[in-house]
């Protein structure tokens, strides 16, 4: 009993002094972010390897939602909103919405994949591009800051309307093009 | 050659080669996903993977370098906009190909005149 209570209080005292050398937040931080990373990823995966493709849909608005996660981790808080509003919420709906247009069948097999040829060509070029970019990442004189920006929506909105005006404007008529020609491609143009 | 402490403290200190990396690998997912899957609807979810994996780059950078206002995050704004749009018109798309042709499978769809 004695022995184990001491082994216990070693184990402790090891635990804080590596908690210690390292520095508690930091090792919190680093903690929420690879839950939430790899909580993205695995769902990412998920998106691509579920044969079933409403559990392809629903998983891709938890990467949504993790990645939103992600962005309220780094203090971009607007973006987490606007991720979650946009991406979870109406680019999952049009997306469940097009797989109940464009089926009628069984849904067990509707997420199907290409060859075993066509597999390995892919890992090839997603690994190549991967590698590539890691090393691009992991090799760049980064000098990394925080910079102070103050709160982020008011920031945004004066970026918007002053030096980016101009896109905006465009983002605009694009967002109207798109909703038009939605509809003409859905309804048919020659259709009364 | 580095420690393991060394590296310990350097995967454990979040910085911006973390999210590179996440943003990397989520885009290589989408890739792998473009170039297997069949079916037009998945291949548009993992276009969306891959613009998440761009927008995330773009955020992480306007946090974490000396940068003097929130342009990066503007752009991760303008890049949803388009996001947006982008899958509202590849759904109508997708719909429309659904009824001209009753598949949505790609490897179905080779006549230009249907």
């Amino acid at each position: 009993m004695e022995e184990a209570l001491s082994q216990l209080h070693g184990f402790v005292a090891w635990g804080l002094a590596l908690a210690e050398e390292y520095g508690i937040p930091s090792l919190i931080e680093a903690g929420l972010f690879f839950l939430f990373a790899g909580l993205a990823l695995s769902f990412a995966c998920g998106v691509i390897f579920f044969r079933n493709v409403v559990h392809s849909a629903l998983s891709l608005t938890a990467t949504f939602i993790c990645v939103a996660c992600l962005y309220i981790f780094i203090g971009a808080d607007f973006m987490g909103a606007v991720q979650i509003l946009v991406y979870s919420g109406a680019v999952a709906v049009l997306i469940v919405m097009a797989i109940m247009l464009t089926r009628r069948d069984d849904m067990s097999h509707s997420n199907p994949s290409r060859g075993l040829f066509r597999h390995a060509g892919a890992i090839v070029v997603s690994g190549l591009f991967f590698l590539s970019m890691a090393a691009v990442a992991l090799l760049s004189p980064f000098k990394p800051t925080r910079p102070i920006l103050g709160d982020a929506a008011p920031g945004l909105a004066d970026l918007m309307l002053t030096h980016y005006v101009l896109p905006f404007e465009v983002a605009a008529i694009l967002l109207l093009i798109a909703m038009i020609g939605a509809i003409v491609l859905a309804k048919g143009a020659d259709e009364r | 050659m580095m420690s393991i402490a060394e590296l310990m403290q350097l995967v454990t200190h979040v910085g911006i080669h973390h999210f590179l990396l996440l943003s990397a690998v989520l885009f290589a997912i989408g890739l792998f996903g473009l170039l297997t899957k069949k079916g037009l609807i998945p291949l548009l979810m993992c276009v969306e993977l891959m613009l998440n994996a761009v927008n995330i780059n773009l955020v992480a950078f306007n946090h974490y370098m000396p940068v003097p206002d929130y342009s990066g995050q503007l752009m991760a704004i303008f890049s949803v906009a388009v996001a947006a749009s982008e899958i509202a018109v590849g759904v109508a798309l997708a719909f429309r190909i659904y009824r001209d042709r009753g598949t949505v499978n790609v490897d179905e769809l080779k006549e230009l005149k249907g």
